[in-house]
């Protein structure tokens, strides 16, 4: 499974045949999820109706962290066995990502203005959101900062790898620095603290997210492979004409 | 540890031919500093609040500003693939230029530190764990900063993707840096902060010069 995917043109003929199947059940997730995020599901008797920012801001955190734990996984696997695909997906991971920390920290911020009366405080989450959001930044600036795309995606590998290390001490000291929000209310051992009715829709959009992150990966992917094989046309091209100049 | 010695006495002997680069991170380390006290105004009490802050970032900054010479010039002469080809450990080496990064940086910037605390006002029971913080961190530092190094090397405008790199990565060093002294002026101990400086120095040290090393083997690929 592992090896018989190294090969891009087996890979993006099973691309193509999953991709309309991922986005049919990406669509489904997301739009039913919505649907009973935004219509079907109680407003909270202290927020209101802003609560139902919940629905896509909680999911978007988790796929932030998802997302990097993924590029991370990439990484490794790239640096260790050398498998292409990984560096690719790794590399198709992490804008995915980044919009998710970005799309966190501003429904955060969206929400916090008529919760704590401003669009930004300096609590753990948000700064170690903002934080990760930067490290997104610096795997992307390293993975274009080389001429040659193969260097980059290697660099860029043991910097997630670096990155991938850092998070949870960066999250462990931020906490310490200033813990203001509340506490995770979701995963708690004694089983989730909020409603059925609340919990639906937060869960189908988290699965949605997760297809939608597929479904996304694999259109870069293809587009990473194609763009390659351009560039080796374009190099294979411009060697002939000097030869033939 | 022979070939760890010779990679330190000849780097500091390149730092010294260059004499003026270290004091020149002082000097940055003094100015940046000094620019507060015009960005925020001149009341003393509130400059003792940001003292130890402020300190630290630009110790932070100054460190980083010469990061990006520490594997460049090697690279550019060719002198990196000729001392990764030595029978010493590729670690080793990324070890000693960090202890050279460190001796030439860090070290002078511990020395400038209490007379840019006296300056800004700091509390005169901050001092001490400034001084110690700052010898915890600053290493760290150095060792964090060799992984941005590396990885930059041979990359389109290096020295902007390092601050990129190395600065999101600096923030547990900066919180724990800060909040000790902010501890001892408040009248607690600064006991865990310290004790998680070092334990962040000693979890580096191994870790950062293995990465760096890493790095340095994509570089001269």
């Amino acid at each position: 499974m592992f090896h018989r995917f190294a090969n891009p043109t087996r890979f993006l003929r099973f691309a193509a045949v999953i991709q309309p199947w991922i986005a049919a059940i990406t669509v489904a997730l997301i739009g039913s999820g919505l649907y009973l995020g935004l219509f079907n599901s109680p407003a909270d008797y202290q927020q209101g109706e802003t609560v139902r920012i919940m629905y896509v801001h909680v999911p978007s955190a988790w796929m932030a962290l998802f997302c990097y734990s993924a590029m991370a996984g990439a990484c490794a696997i790239a640096l260790i066995w050398k498998h292409p695909l990984a560096e690719l997906s790794a590399k198709a991971t992490a804008p995915i990502g980044a919009g998710f920390t970005f799309l966190a920290l501003v429904t955060g911020s969206l929400w916090g203005k008529p919760m704590w009366g401003t669009w930004w405080v300096w609590d753990a989450r948000l700064t170690s959101m903002l934080v990760l959001l930067f490290l997104y930044l610096g795997y992307m600036a390293l993975n274009n900062a080389f001429d040659d795309p193969a260097r980059g995606a290697k660099s860029s590998s043991i910097l997630a790898l670096v990155g991938f290390v850092n998070v949870p001490i960066i999250k462990f000291s931020v906490d310490w620095w200033n813990t203001l929000h509340q506490p995770a209310s979701v995963v708690k051992m004694t089983g989730p603290a909020i409603h059925a009715s609340m919990l639906a829709p937060l869960l189908l959009i988290g699965v949605g997210f997760t297809t939608y992150y597929l479904w996304v990966m694999l259109i870069r992917i293809r587009y990473e492979v194609t763009a390659n094989k351009i560039r080796t046309l374009q190099r294979r091209q411009a060697a002939t004409g000097e030869s033939q100049a | 540890m022979n070939g760890f010695l010779q990679i330190v006495r000849r780097d500091l002997h390149l730092a010294m031919r260059q004499g003026m680069d270290s004091l020149m991170v002082v000097a940055f380390f003094v100015i940046a500093v000094v620019l507060f006290p015009f960005g925020v105004g001149p009341e003393s009490n509130i400059l003792a609040r940001i003292a130890p802050g402020v300190i630290w970032v630009a110790a932070l900054l100054s460190s980083m500003l010469s990061l990006e010479r520490l594997f460049q010039a090697d690279y550019e002469d060719g002198s990196l693939e000729l001392l990764a080809l030595q029978p010493v450990a590729l670690e080793i080496t990324v070890m000693a230029k960090v202890t050279v990064h460190w001796l030439t940086t860090g070290l002078p910037l511990i020395v400038a530190a209490p007379l840019l605390a006296v300056l800004m006002n700091l509390p005169d029971d901050g001092f001490v764990p400034l001084m110690i913080a700052l010898a915890l961190g600053t290493p760290a530092l150095s060792l964090i900063g060799a992984i941005g190094a590396a990885l930059i090397l041979g990359s389109r405008r290096g020295g902007i993707l390092l601050s990129l790199l190395v600065l999101p990565l600096y923030i547990p060093v900066l919180i724990f840096g800060v909040s000790a002294v902010d501890a001892v002026i408040g009248g607690f101990s600064a006991r865990p902060q310290l004790l998680i400086l070092s334990g962040l120095l000693v979890a580096a040290l191994p870790l950062c010069p293995w990465a760096g090393a890493a790095a340095v083997r994509q570089g001269i690929e």
